[in-house]
């Protein structure tokens, strides 16, 4: 049996680097041995793929693309098509798990400075990625063709209407393919969801891998295993990834699975954060749902859009935002890569930007009140603040460099309020000026006075504790 | 590789010929893609004019109506709503309507043919949506002022008066869209036709 075994491999690498490919990247592909939980993400991001692909290929089996079918095809998996309501659940449930998956894979990437050491283009590649997968979640929002799928994509498709100089009207035109989102739109945006996006997804997943061990992984002491090697050339601090981590990463999967399985059995629509309940109407062209939100995984970017008074600001803005992130590995040069080395005031920073972003998710859910929108443009202060900072503590700077920067951003905080000044909520507008003032009186001005900002000597060696 | 023998400056020439002729075949090619995107034939004949019953229109009240795929509203104005238009000119973004889209026999204060009937695209110039319309005493549901009368966009938080003027401090840009239209007889509106073709 044996023999016949390795006849049959034989065989193939004649023809095909089957044991070349598998040693390259499993069994010979030696990552570090202290990978922790935040390291399940990869791999996990992955397993949701595989989910969306198998579900997605199975509705679209039964669905229909067109104005007049589409909401009922839906209907019909539901109800008729055996076993459709639980393929569609996990493919409805998939894409909120893969923004959990790939937003706690991103939080990993930017606590341990996984982009630091020649690994930009492996964070570029991600952010391309994470891209990709922001449009195939849109398009496949209109396809059920519901009140939320309808008017959402009329507003995002609305966004690049904010270009100036009529390019931006024509150019929603051709997105649409009509004066409205309509029969067009959902036909063009079923091919790119099932047919184009998934193979640029597919294509920069292997590319980002590629890339990943061609420099080999980063670890959460930062430290470059390849640096180190004994007699046989293999790292010391190293493993190989078959066994060790392929076992490891089974067991996020089971557990990812029975969370998984939780929600698409008991709690599919996850009391309207993952389906919304408009969407259970069908899209009428005449009338918006009162409340129009996108899903969770769009909404920090929607608040900061919603915030700002002026249509093309906000377009910008919230285009700002996501391109702030595609630029981390230039802003962020800090030598030490690891947060557990870095300053009190860095892993402040740290969890500071993570709440901000999460309260911009929230907000972005919530009716535009005075006091929402006013919260929206601080929490979108504070956001892109993190990239002034993460820039400023990038290298050792003077004092006078902090005094500056200070200066700087606090004329640039008072020129947008005065901007935006609105006697009618002046009090609101002084008061929570506080919030951005206070983050950079503590960012900009501590580092000067106190040794908060010192960071701690990186180990040669992966250390346990 | 042995060169020798080789001219360089001709292998140089024709490798850039090919490449120029290439990448002009490539964008020759792009064009049917690029092209089979913008509205059809179909799409475009879709645009034809409606005409619309407002003989039974209730004075303060609205119907929507669809046109080229877009909801048109047909509002009855009141006579203390048109009176109150002119007086709260100071907190809009643009009162004279210089910079928004209306036919030249709309660009009135009332930004109406008939000062009564207000006739308006349904889309808020924002992003999209279709705003809400806010009768006096609705206010509250939209944490506005009770007694405030207009049009709410419950999207983004765009507010605009009872001529679909659009107030200051909303991401909103300019004011709503008034579409061509013209009055057939007293009690039938055509959307879509324009005023000065044809009797008004």
């Amino acid at each position: 049996m044996k023999m016949m075994w390795c006849g049959l491999v034989g065989w193939i690498d004649d023809r095909f680097p089957l044991t070349e490919l598998w040693n390259e990247h499993l069994a010979k592909y030696y990552a570090p041995k202290n990978f922790n939980f935040w390291y399940y993400f990869g791999s996990l991001a992955i397993l949701v793929l595989v989910i969306q692909l198998l579900s997605g290929i199975w509705l679209a089996m039964s669905y229909k693309p067109a104005a007049d079918l589409a909401f009922g095809s839906v209907e019909y998996i539901m109800r008729e098509v055996n076993w459709g309501w639980l393929i569609r659940y996990m493919h409805s449930t998939g894409a909120s798990f893969f923004f959990i998956v790939v937003y706690l894979h991103m939080f990993r990437g930017l606590i341990y400075g996984s982009y630091k050491g020649k690994r930009e283009l492996i964070w570029l590649l991600g952010m391309g990625i994470y891209l990709v997968l922001m449009a195939e979640a849109f398009m496949g929002y209109l396809l059920p063709w519901g009140q939320m799928s309808f008017w959402g994509a009329q507003v995002i498709i609305s966004l690049f209407g904010a270009i100036p100089f009529g390019i931006g009207d024509a150019l929603a035109l051709w997105i649409r393919g009509d004066y409205v989102v309509s029969d067009a739109t959902l036909n063009r945006f079923f091919a790119l969801h099932v047919v184009a996006l998934p193979l640029a997804l597919l294509g920069l997943v292997v590319f980002h891998i590629m890339a990943l061990h061609q420099i080999g992984s980063n670890n959460p002491d930062g430290v470059e295993i390849k640096s180190n090697k004994d007699e046989d050339g293999i790292p010391r601090d190293g493993i190989p990834f078959h066994p060790y981590y392929t076992v490891k990463d089974l067991k996020g999967a089971v557990v990812f699975l029975f969370l998984f399985a939780i929600v698409v059995f008991f709690i599919p629509e996850f009391g309207g954060w993952f389906l919304e309940s408009d969407n259970f109407e069908p899209a009428n062209p005449l009338k918006t749902p009162a409340h129009i939100v996108p899903l969770w995984y769009f909404t920090p970017f929607y608040a900061i859009l919603r915030a700002i008074p002026n249509k093309l600001t906000g377009v910008i803005a919230m285009g700002l935002a996501i391109f702030m992130l595609f630029v981390l590995p230039w802003l962020d040069r800090h030598p030490v890569k690891s947060i557990r080395y870095r300053s009190a005031l860095f892993k402040l920073l740290v969890m500071l930007f993570a709440v901000t972003f999460v309260v911009l998710g929230y907000l972005g859910t919530r009716v535009p009140t005075a006091l929402y929108s006013e919260l929206g443009i601080r929490m979108g202060e504070l956001y892109f603040s993190f990239f002034i900072i993460m820039w400023v503590y990038g290298q050792d700077r003077r004092p006078a460099f902090y005094f500056n920067t200070f200066l700087v951003v606090l004329v640039a905080l008072l020129c947008i309020d005065w901007i935006r000044y609105d006697p009618s909520k002046g009090a609101l507008m002084w008061k929570s000026l506080l919030m951005p003032l206070v983050y950079h009186v503590v960012f900009l001005l501590a580092p000067v006075f106190t040794s908060l900002n010192e960071s701690r000597p990186v180990p040669e060696r992966v250390v346990f504790k | 590789m042995s060169y020798a023998g080789v001219s360089r400056g001709r292998r140089r020439f024709l490798t850039g010929t090919v490449t120029v002729v290439g990448a002009v075949g490539t964008v020759f090619t792009a064009v049917p893609f690029v092209l089979s995107w913008q509205p059809s034939e179909r799409a475009r004949a879709l645009g034809a004019p409606v005409q619309v019953d407002i003989g039974k229109l209730e004075p303060g009240s609205r119907v929507i109506v669809k046109w080229q795929g877009k909801p048109v509203w047909i509002v009855r104005r009141t006579r203390d709503v048109l009176e109150e238009l002119p007086a709260h000119d100071g907190q809009l973004r643009d009162p004279s309507s210089n910079e928004s889209i209306q036919p030249a026999y709309a660009r009135n204060e009332v930004r109406a043919l008939k000062p009564e009937y207000l006739v308006l695209v349904g889309i808020c110039t924002h992003l999209g949506c279709s705003p809400q319309y806010v009768r006096a005493g609705q206010g509250g549901q939209f944490n506005l002022p009770a007694g405030w009368r207009g049009f709410f966009c419950p999207c983004h938080g765009s507010k605009f008066d009872l001529a679909g003027r659009v107030y200051q401090g909303v991401p909103a840009p300019t004011n709503l869209t008034v579409p061509p239209y013209r009055f057939i007889s007293d009690s039938l509106v055509e959307i879509g036709a324009d005023a000065t073709q044809g009797a008004a």
